[in-house]
């Protein structure tokens, strides 16, 4: 369990998470989804200790991310952040391989390679392994970092806009492929969405914040009410059961 | 390749010299052997170590800053250790050899970290402008060491430092350099530490890399070796941009491989460059300081210049 007590994050005057206390369940797929500087993605980086707080403290089975050694954190919990171009010339398996490092510091034992052809195959990129990935497309890039992510075997994913910049058959790839890890290897998925029907399709969870604090917190067919939406967006749905999921609409 | 390429290059500046002496007659004759021990191997082992050691530097750098165009020469590295080399000639003349290399490193790695933080504070991270902040610091510490220099009658040693120079290196002047080969074999342990902090400082914390203590690390093998290297023989000019960036392009970012490719390439480079400087005017030498200079530059034009260039929407 990922357990967040009274996060606080602050820019200036701006207070852009403001105490945020939650707990993270140990399987299944929760998504955090909020208006543009909700502070989604600044909960999210210090969650991963990628950011540092102000105040208060994430401990993940208990260990402290703040305070443990990197490695220590990284065996626990992997982050796949918003900003995934990359300048770096590497392969694809180069980089899934990274995945290996808080396991074997750089040196591959033959369980990691072990690992990392897994991942591989299980992203479907065996035959992309040797391309350099400047040159995949953006879903197939995604598809490799969360490969990478995979091959860190955490118990924990967390997942910034995974599907920012990608076309609707290629997100809805990648959410098929979270939605497996998280069925078939029993893991705790944590991703920041965008796209509430994607959230309310695929999640167990939602949590929805607004102004740095959650306003609204349960399964989808909770928090994905026009009375709820309309709490967190400040504006007008509608929503509507298609194939037993709910979707709001809201283009007009 | 690059292996055969030193080897070759190797025997050739073994066989090139003022005294007409060929290689048969180096192994040959007492009076040929005691050439090669105390000239020709002492230069052709410089050359190696000092080539490869500022090419790893060069790379280093390149990926902890995440700048292609940052190396000992653009970052004030390389003006940074002159200044203390000729603090260290000022204030302990009498210290020996290892006792100005430090000096001179200490140099190096507080003229480097100062560019390193500035880099970090400003927001406008263009490629062209991080390493033209490197340039104007490194013109900043030139200055101080001109104006020292100027007043204490060294001028001619300033350039001794910055335009390499092989044609003095003899055997008992040139061992420290083994210590930069040291330096760059260490570098290789870090290899995977070192790409990982190239992937950008979010991506490595993520899998558990300290890219504080990685950094430095990083920083001091890089400000370590150039300043063996310009106490030792002098800077060479563009080896440690030039080199990393012919070798990333062709194998990728992945520094376990391109690690020993990159200081194979530096070694065959420093030795071509010399050879030449050696033959040109035969049996006067031009200093390879010279001649890397005029050859780097056209490569790196040719690099920033080439069509489709990757700097262009780096």
């Amino acid at each position: 369990m990922i357990a967040v007590d009274n996060l606080t994050k602050s820019y200036g005057p701006a207070t852009v998470v403001d105490g945020v206390s939650l707990q993270l369940p140990q399987t299944g797929i929760t998504s955090i989804i909020g208006p543009n500087g909700a502070g989604k993605s600044t909960l999210l980086s210090m969650i991963t200790r990628i950011l540092g707080a102000d105040a208060g403290t994430v401990t993940v089975d208990g260990v402290d991310v703040f305070a443990s050694p990197g490695k220590k954190v990284a065996r626990l919990l992997s982050v796949l952040r918003q900003d995934t171009s990359m300048t770096a010339r590497i392969t694809v398996r180069e980089l899934v391989e990274f995945g290996r490092f808080p396991h074997s510091g750089g040196r591959l034992t033959p369980e990691c390679r072990a690992a990392v052809d897994e991942a591989l195959a299980y992203c479907d990129l065996t035959e992309l392994e040797s391309r350099p990935i400047h040159e995949l497309s953006g879903g197939q890039r995604q598809r490799a970092f969360v490969a990478m992510v995979l091959a860190q075997d955490t118990r924990y994913v967390l997942l910034d806009e995974p599907l920012n910049n990608l076309d609707m058959a290629h997100a809805t790839g990648v959410m098929r492929l979270l939605r497996r890890l998280a069925e078939e290897r029993g893991k705790s998925i944590v991703l920041v969405l965008h796209d509430i029907n994607y959230a309310s399709a695929h999640s167990d969870r939602i949590i929805a914040m607004r102004d740095g604090a959650v306003v609204h917190d349960g399964p989808p067919e909770s928090v994905i009410t026009p009375h709820a939406l309309h709490e967190v967006y400040g504006m007008e749905f509608t929503v509507h059961r298609i194939e037993g999921d709910w979707i709001a609409a809201y283009y007009r | 390749m690059a292996v055969a390429a030193v080897g070759v290059l190797s025997v050739v500046s073994l066989a090139v010299g003022a005294a007409g002496v060929g290689l048969g007659e180096l192994v040959g004759s007492d009076e040929g052997r005691s050439l090669l021990t105390l000239s020709r191997w002492p230069r052709t082992a410089a050359l190696i170590l000092s080539g490869a050691a500022l090419a790893v530097a060069g790379l280093i750098m390149q990926q902890l800053t995440r700048n292609r165009f940052v190396a000992p020469s653009t970052a004030g590295t390389v003006d940074a250790a002159t200044l203390g080399v000729l603090t260290s000639l000022l204030f302990f003349a009498s210290a020996p050899v290892m006792g100005k290399v430090l000096i001179s490193t200490a140099f190096a790695l507080a003229g480097t970290a100062v560019f390193v933080v500035l880099i970090q504070r400003v927001q406008f991270k263009d490629v062209v402008f991080v390493p033209l902040v490197g340039l104007l610091l490194g013109g900043v510490y030139r200055a101080i060491a001109e104006f020292v220099a100027y007043r204490e009658g060294l001028t001619q040693s300033l350039s001794v430092w910055t335009n390499g120079d092989f044609s003095g290196i003899i055997q008992g002047r040139y061992e420290t350099l083994w210590l930069a080969g040291a330096a760059a074999v260490l570098a290789y342990a870090f290899a995977h530490h070192f790409s990982a902090a190239g992937m950008g400082r979010d991506f490595a914390t993520g899998i558990g890399v300290d890219v504080r203590r990685v950094t430095a690390l990083g920083l001091s093998i890089a400000a370590f070796t150039t300043a063996v290297v310009v106490v030792t023989a002098g800077a060479i000019p563009f080896l440690g941009l030039i080199v990393p960036n012919l070798v990333t392009m062709a194998i990728g970012d992945n520094l376990r491989r391109t690690l020993p490719v990159t200081a194979m390439a530096g070694a065959a480079l420093t030795l071509a460059c010399d050879i030449l400087g050696r033959l040109l005017i035969f049996p006067y030498e031009i200093p390879i300081g010279s001649i890397a200079g005029v050859l780097g530059a056209v490569i790196f034009a040719a690099l920033v210049l080439r069509k489709g260039n990757r700097y262009a929407h780096a």
